[in-house]
Order: C-alpha cells, then sequence, then structure tokens
C-alpha cells in the first residue's frame, strides 16, 4: 500500500461526484467506483507522533464510499454484525446527506459507533460478506461500512457533543456494574436510560477499560473513550474508581451488604499469557499489556511529564499476530525503537490482527518473520536480554480451527539480535472474582459461565464481554452487554 | 480522594502516615498492600504494605522510605492534605496460624510490612522472637512497637550504632542451631536480605516465608509486570503473593529484574521538585 495524500484522495472524490453529478448509476457503475483510501499521517511523521494515524473520510469520500453500496436486499452485510446494524440504512442516509438520521439507525443497535468504526475487525464481520467485494472477487474491496460508521459518529460528536440520552423515571432498583470496558459501559447505558440506579465499579484510578489501558491512542483517541465515560456521568450513572471487587468488596456483599439488586461483571481477559521458555524472566522482557499500560494509561512515552518509566527499547521482538501484537509493535517504533522484528507462528493470511493495522504497521517499517517461533531468549551476565533464538515452521494440516497448524522445521534454528522482547501470545482469565466466590461457575480456563442471557450461576447476578468469551472484541463485549442489561432489566421490572 | 489524618517522621527518611480508607480498613487483612497513586494524569502507581488498620475509624497506616520521586514527593504530604487514588487492599493475606515458634526478621522498611504480621502472629499464640536490622542507629524504626509484642527483642546495626553489630543472619543462625529451633521463619526487608535469610534457614530445613517487593503497574494480575520466578515457575506477586516460600524464590533473577529502571528513575529524581508539586 502506498500512502496518499489526504488532500489528494480529497480531490479524487470531488472528481467522481462531479462525473456523476445528478445521474442515477446503476448497479454495475456503483460497483465500479473506486473504494475509497482511508487518508492518513504520512508514515515517516506517524513514526514520532501517538496522534491518530487516521484522519477519516471527508464528506466526498463519504458520499461516493456509500453510493458503493449496492443496498441489496437480502443485505448479507448485516448478519455478519454482531449488534445487526441496518447498514444500508445507515449508508443510504449518508449518499443522501441525511446524516442525523443515519446515525440514528446506528444508534438503533450500537452504543460506541465512533470506537466500533475504528475498531471492529470490519473485514471479518460485515465487510466479509458483502456483495461488492464478492463481485469483485476481493473481500477488500468491499463497501468500507466501518469507514462510514467513523465518519457519521464522528459527525455526530462535532454537532450534538452535549446530548444526553433520556433517562426514564426512577425505579428505586439499585445496579452494580464491574469494570468499566465496552461491555459494562452498555450495561450501564441501557440500564440507566430504564431508570435504574446503576454504579460502575473499576479497579483502575480511570475507567474505559482496555480501549484505555491497551489500545493506543494513535488508533483510538482517548478523548472518545472519555466522551462516552462523561456521557454516562451526565445520565447519573455514579462511576466509582480505584475499586477492585473480590478485594475492596467481595461479590455477595454487594448483594447481601450494600443492597443491589442485580450485579453485572464485565472485568475483562486480564492476566497476561507466556511462552513458558528459557529466558522469558530476563530484563528487558515485557507483557505486551505491561508495555502498553505504562505507554497508554501512565502516559510513559511523555516523558518530560510523566512519572512513570518505560523500557527504552533500541531493538526490539513482539511475539503474536494479533491486534495486542500490532499495538506493542507501534508503540515500540513510536518510542524510538530502530527495528522492531514481529515473529509470528503462522502467515500473514492466518494473523488475528485488522488488516489495517498490518498494513499501517508495514508502512512504519515493522518487519514480519512469519512461519517463526522463538524457542529461547538469550541472555548476558546481567540478565539483560541480548537476542532471540527461533525455529522456523511450515503449514500442514489444518487443525480445529480450519487454520493449517504450523510444523517446526528441524535444525532450522536462528538468531535474532534485540534487546526488548514483548510477548504477546494472549491473555488468560483474571482468577480474582472466581477465586473469591467460590459459589460462581468458571469453565477450565476461568471464563466465567452464562447462559444466553448472560446470566451467571448466582442469582441477580449476570456477565459479558472477554470474561466470559476470552479475548474477543469490543463490539462482541458490547452486544453481550446489551442482552445482559435487557435480561437484567426483566429480571427487576419482575 | 483519601485524606491524611495524620503525619510522623520515623527517621531521617521513613514517615508514617494515617489515611482515611475505610472500604480498604473494612476488609484488610495482614500481609496485604495498596497501591497509590498522587497525580490521576501522570503519577505512577506504587505498592505500600498496610501496616495497621482501624475499621472504626475507617483508617489505614502506611509507613515508607522515601527513595524515588513518588515516595519523597509524599514525604511532603501533610495532614489535609489529600491522595488521589488508594486501591486496596491487594495480595492474598499471610497465612496466620500457631506454628509454635517464630522468628521474624525485619530490615531496613521491612520492618513495617512485617510489623502486621508480627501482629497477628502473637494474636494466633506463636512464641516470638523479632530481629529488627538498619544500617546504623538512626535507621532503627518501630522498635516500642515491635518491644512490645516480642517475647525477645533483638536489634542489629551494620556500624554497631546500636544494639549487636551484626547482619540480621546472624542472630538469625544462632536461632536455628539452638535446639529446638524455630518453626517458621517470616523474613522481609531488601531482597538481598531475604535471599540470605532464606540461605541461612536453609540448612535446618526452618521454612522461611518472604514478602517480595517487586516493581508494579496494576497490582491486579493484568500486567504480568510484577512476575518472579518460584521453584521453577513464573509466579505474579500482586496476585498470587506478596507472600512466597523463600526456599524456592529466584532471588538473583528478581535483583535483576528490580533493576531494569534504575537509570530512569534516578533521572525522575533529578527532575523532582518537591516544592512545586507539593498542593
Ligand atoms: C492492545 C489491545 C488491542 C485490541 N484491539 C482491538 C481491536 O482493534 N478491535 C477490537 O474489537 N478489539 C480489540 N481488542 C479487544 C477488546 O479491547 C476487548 O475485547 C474488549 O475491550 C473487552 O471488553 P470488556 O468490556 O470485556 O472489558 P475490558 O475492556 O477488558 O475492561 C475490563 C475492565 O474491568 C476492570 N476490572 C477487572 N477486574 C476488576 C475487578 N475485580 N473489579 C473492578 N474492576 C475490574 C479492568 O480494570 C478493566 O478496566 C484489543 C485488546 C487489547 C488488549
Ligand atoms: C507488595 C509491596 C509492598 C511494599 N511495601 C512497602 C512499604 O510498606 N514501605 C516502603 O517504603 N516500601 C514498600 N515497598 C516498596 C515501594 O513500593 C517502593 O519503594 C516504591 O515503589 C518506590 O517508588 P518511588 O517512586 O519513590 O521510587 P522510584 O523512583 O520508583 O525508585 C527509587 C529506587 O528504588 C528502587 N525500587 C523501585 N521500586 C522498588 C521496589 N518495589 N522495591 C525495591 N526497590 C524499588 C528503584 O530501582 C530505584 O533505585 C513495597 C513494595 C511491594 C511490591
Ligand atoms: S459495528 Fe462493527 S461489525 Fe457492525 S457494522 Fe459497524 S463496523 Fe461492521
Ligand atoms: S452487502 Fe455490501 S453492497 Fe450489499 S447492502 Fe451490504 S454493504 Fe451494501
Ligand atoms: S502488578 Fe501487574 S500483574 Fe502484578
Amino acid at each position: 500500500m502506498s500512502h496518499q495524500t489526504p488532500d489528494r484522495l480529497h480531490r479524487q472524490a470531488l472528481e467522481i461526484l462531479a462525473s456523476i453529478e445528478g445521474r442515477t448509476l446503476s448497479k454495475k457503475e456503483r460497483a465500479q467506483l473506486p473504494q475509497q483510501a482511508m487518508p492518513a499521517q504520512d508514515p515517516l511523521v506517524r513514526r514520532a507522533t501517538m496522534s491518530e494515524v487516521t484522519y477519516g473520510y471527508s464528506e466526498e469520500q463519504a458520499r461516493v464510499e456509500a453510493m458503493r453500496c449496492l443496498q441489496c436486499r437480502n443485505a448479507p452485510c448485516i448478519a455478519g454484525c454482531p449488534v445487526r446494524i441496518d447498514i444500508p440504512g445507515f449508508i443510504q442516509a449518508i449518499e443522501e446527506r441525511r446524516y442525523q438520521e443515519s446515525i440514528g439507525i446506528i444508534r438503533e443497535s450500537s452504543l460506541l459507533p465512533a470506537i466500533c468504526g475504528r475498531v471492529c475487525p470490519q473485514e471479518n464481520q460485515c465487510q466479509a460478506n458483502c456483495t461488492v467485494g464478492k463481485l469483485l472477487k476481493d473481500p477488500f474491496q468491499s463497501v468500507s461500512i466501518g469507514r462510514l460508521e467513523r465518519y457519521v459518529a464522528d459527525i455526530d460528536r462535532r454537532d450534538s457533543g452535549g446530548g444526553v440520552p433520556s433517562v426514564k423515571p426512577e425505579t428505586g432498583k439499585r445496579v452494580a456494574v464491574i469494570g468499566s470496558g465496552p461491555a459494562s459501559i452498555t450495561v450501564a447505558a441501557d440500564l440507566r436510560r430504564e431508570g435504574h440506579a446503576v454504579t460502575v465499579l473499576e479497579a483502575f484510578h480511570r475507567p474505559g477499560g482496555v480501549m484505555i489501558y491497551g489500545i493506543p491512542e494513535f488508533r483510538l483517541p482517548k478523548a472518545i473513550v472519555d466522551d462516552e465515560i462523561d456521557t454516562l456521568k451526565r445520565m447519573g450513572v455514579e462511576i466509582k474508581t480505584n475499586f477492585l471487587v473480590g478485594r475492596t468488596r467481595k461479590l455477595q456483599d454487594l448483594i447481601e451488604k450494600d443492597g443491589y439488586d442485580a450485579v453485572f461483571i464485565g472485568t475483562g481477559a486480564g492476566l497476561p499469557k507466556f511462552l513458558g521458555i528459557e529466558g522469558e524472566n530476563l530484563v528487558g522482557v515485557f507483557s505486551a499489556n505491561e508495555y502498553l499500560t505504562r505507554s497508554n494509561m501512565m502516559k510513559a512515552y511523555d516523558r518530560s511529564r510523566a512519572d512513570t518509566p518505560i523500557f527504552q527499547p533500541r531493538k526490539v521482538a513482539v511475539f503474536g499476530g494479533g491486534n495486542v501484537a500490532m499495538d506493542a509493535a507501534r508503540t515500540a517504533v513510536r518510542l524510538g525503537a530502530e527495528t522492531v522484528n514481529v515473529i509470528y507462528r503462522r502467515t500473514r493470511t492466518e494473523m488475528p490482527a485488522r488488516a489495517e493495522e498490518v498494513d499501517h504497521a508495514e508502512e512504519e517499517g515493522v518487519i514480519f518473520h512469519f512461519l517463526r517461533s522463538p524457542k529461547r531468549i538469550l541472555g548476558d551476565e546481567q540478565d539483560r536480554v541480548i537476542g532471540i533464538e527461533c525455529l522456523s515452521y511450515e503449514l500442514g494440516e489444518p487443525d480445529e480451527s480450519g487454520r493449517r497448524r504450523p510444523v517446526a522445521i528441524p535444525g532450522s534454528e536462528s538468531r535474532i539480535e534485540v534487546d526488548t522482547v514483548l510477548v504477546s501470545i494472549g491473555n488468560d482469565s483474571n482468577p480474582l472474582i472466581t477465586r473469591t466466590t467460590p459459589q460462581l461457575q468458571a469453565n477450565k480456563w476461568g471464563n466465567i459461565v452464562t447462559d444466553e442471557n448472560g446470566k451467571t450461576s448466582m442469582e441477580r447476578v449476570y456477565a459479558g464481554g472477554d470474561i466470559v468469551l476470552g479475548a474477543a472484541t469490543v463490539i462482541l463485549a458490547m452486544g453481550e452487554g446489551r442482552t445482559a442489561a435487557a435480561a437484567i432489566h426483566a429480571m427487576l421490572s419482575r | 480522594m483519601n485524606r491524611i489524618l495524620a503525619w510522623e517522621q520515623l527517621s531521617q527518611q521513613v514517615f508514617r502516615i494515617r489515611i482515611e480508607a475505610p472500604l480498604i480498613a473494612e476488609e484488610r487483612q495482614p500481609g496485604q498492600f495498596v497501591i497509590l497513586q498522587l497525580d490521576t494524569s501522570y503519577g505512577e502507581r506504587i505498592p505500600l504494605t498496610i501496616a495497621d488498620a482501624d475499621p472504626h475509624m475507617g483508617s489505614i497506616t502506611l509507613i515508607f522510605q522515601a527513595v524515588g520521586r513518588t515516595t519523597r514527593i509524599l514525604s511532603s504530604y501533610r495532614a489535609g492534605d489529600r491522595i488521589e487514588n488508594v486501591l486496596g487492599p491487594l495480595g492474598q493475606p499471610t497465612h496466620i496460624q500457631n506454628f509454635g515458634s517464630v522468628v521474624a526478621v525485619g530490615g531496613g522498611i521491612g520492618v513495617a510490612p512485617l510489623y502486621p504480621i508480627v501482629q497477628a502472629l502473637k494474636g494466633a499464640g506463636n512464641h516470638l522472637t523479632v530481629i529488627i536490622g538498619a544500617r546504623t542507629r538512626d535507621l532503627v524504626i518501630l522498635e516500642k512497637e515491635m518491644r512490645a509484642l516480642a517475647d525477645e527483642l533483638i536489634v542489629c546495626t551494620d556500624d554497631g550504632s546500636y544494639g549487636r553489630k551484626a547482619l540480621v543472619t546472624a542472630p538469625l543462625k544462632e536461632l536455628c542451631t539452638t535446639l529446638p529451633g524455630p518453626d517458621l521463619a517470616v523474613a522481609i526487608g531488601p531482597p538481598i536480605m531475604m535471599k540470605y535469610c532464606a540461605e541461612t534457614t536453609r540448612p535446618y530445613h526452618v521454612p522461611t516465608v518472604v514478602s517480595l517487593n517487586t516493581i508494579m503497574v496494576d497490582g491486579t494480575g493484568m500486567c504480568g509486570g510484577c512476575r518472579v520466578t518460584v521453584g521453577n515457575q513464573t509466579r505474579f506477586v500482586c496476585v498470587d503473593g506478596p507472600e512466597f516460600d523463600g526456599h524456592q524464590v529466584d532471588f538473583d533473577n528478581m535483583l535483576k529484574r528490580l533493576d531494569a529502571y534504575r537509570e530512569q528513575e534516578q533521572s525522575a529524581q533529578r527532575n523532582c521538585r518537591i516544592e512545586e508539586v507539593r498542593r
């Protein structure tokens, strides 16, 4: 992908609009309109700044992209969206410049469009099924549903940033919501709207969950998340930070002593996995969670102001191929690393990270080593990292997940010289609440077990998001929050 | 926001503060700690042991040594000032029972986290020998409080300016060789001291509990920054600890990991202008 200036992209869109002015387009013509690229900062410039990489479409680009949608009667894209947004509906409203209506359609199903438009893995969800992508035989040529969603959400943020959803008369019922990630934000908003008193209990000093401490500013500006939290506060939701359920208060005490009528657990994934290889506790080896938390939440990248230190990387290896790995790699680039190597067991096609992030990482100079896996981490006599040793792999038969299983090639060891290793191979579930609440049923991975309404094995206790799904996505967490909120409201109304 | 109710200087670098934290005071058990942060936007999160708690007053006591940026700024706070964020109680409580005879060793500031454990062990009916070690006389803390609890109290200083001129491992070894030896040793202090205490008790098979003071960020098991190698396994101090079997801990690795940020911490101290940050 070669970088094009925002100005150029905008001019191209203007020309297209001029050439079709006043005409009704046939389906074929629509499908032949060029897909609108996302305007972004110059890769060389953005290597040194935390500010958001992408600027979002101009109005003309958004309209051209909206015109690419064929308004399919069966709308296969909708089935790919976990919260079933009326996608052709909101896109048609963009084409016709009815932006208020467009955001209204999205908000019927989604609470966090400015966030999901930015971070959804669209190519595996709504855009995977899009007819345009099918016609052009390239799923990456699908209508850019996520970018359009972001476009109207950003307009809405700009124009009606002060709006507060209406809240029904107080019901006298009290709900405790544990954690403040997307699942919890959704539950809090939906239940408050119904008139229940809601208290959010968050362990960190700042609410927002992974969207604050994990996903970096350059991909999701913190101001957007802060605004969502602010909306909750203005609706009358109480937010208590520095409150670790299981320690500051036991879960059952929230119900038995503090008199909450229902509890929602949205505590996320937590507990980073390590590989269990030699050298993993050397100085210079970090979990991506730690590295990202230091940089994002503790603002360690701002060296002149932040008290929290961060390891100064020179040559970095990142283990893993998901969004977390991409975020860690690109954060290291921005903190001044000379070289950043991503080590991934399979090939680019199997990488779970969003395609756009992989492209962006590559543009920023991140080096990818596919079909390789770390065997051990090498240290000097001071226990400082000096390199890694990797084994090469080839792809064998497909495994349960349908992906071809990587098989090690004997004797294929090779070394890469690095001083920093960021481990990002996934998370186990945080054991704190389940350990301190024996009656709460969890599966063998420590994920809380719920029924299809999000209800746990305990009366009045619901759960959703990563603590139930294992590491998943923002939109899935939000969807689970919606379901649980509806079930809690039904229970409280009985 | 947690108001400071009382402030006291225990030695040149050691301070005791009592702060308002009703929920923590109600739940906390010996061995647990808090993480505090002085400034929500740019501050660092640091762990400190809960040295004492008063559930009726809704307050907890912290004892800390001013070693770096955050603890120095905190040492400039006085009664009435507020600490923006306090999270706790964190970590597993100490396992308390009647073991019989227990020797409790505290080195330097480690005497502070040792105090609530000694209190609880005494309450469970143990016979207690307490060893306090410090570099010099001025750095001996909580002697009066410990004397009130201990069946026997031994104070050592490195330079001999007070008590015995010895390292804490000397009396510890004597106790191990005197029959019947102690049933349990608890050692809290600088990692190097805990390492040598564990080496001292190892030949005598005296179970030895240490409380590890690794670097922490969240304190909830999310970041893995506090991990240590215990019996060849990776464990997280904030959720699995802070107390571990001292004979199983890889202290050498822990010592090196504690130094990971030394250069940056030192430059942060140079930037530290206490007057400016005080409100
Ligand atoms: C670096 C990174 C990048 C990612 N990128 C993407 C992406 O591009 N697209 C995407 O869709 N998804 C992405 N994800 C995944 C996505 O962020 C998560 O699936 C989602 O945030 C899960 O939401 P949640 O509501 O379950 O909880 P979380 O967002 O995990 O929040 C849980 C909150 O609960 C708090 N908490 C935990 N335990 C307790 C307790 N005992 N008491 C009180 N509070 C507690 C935590 O401090 C935290 O604030 C990414 C994740 C990471 C880590
Ligand atoms: C569970 C736990 C309980 C603790 N209880 C107490 C207590 O009751 N009283 C007390 O005074 N201290 C205690 N500590 C240590 C305390 O957290 C550190 O002294 C503090 O983080 C230093 O912060 P700072 O910003 O002032 O210094 P920094 O500028 O961060 O560091 C100054 C110097 O101290 C070293 N250092 C940093 N963190 C630690 C650490 N965790 N242990 C040892 N050296 C460190 C640095 O390498 C540097 O040389 C505890 C630590 C843990 C993990
Ligand atoms: S929420 Fe996500 S999956 Fe649904 S339409 Fe928007 S971008 Fe697609
Ligand atoms: S599948 Fe694609 S073209 Fe069809 S309605 Fe959905 S977005 Fe439009
Ligand atoms: S401090 Fe982050 S996991 Fe222990």
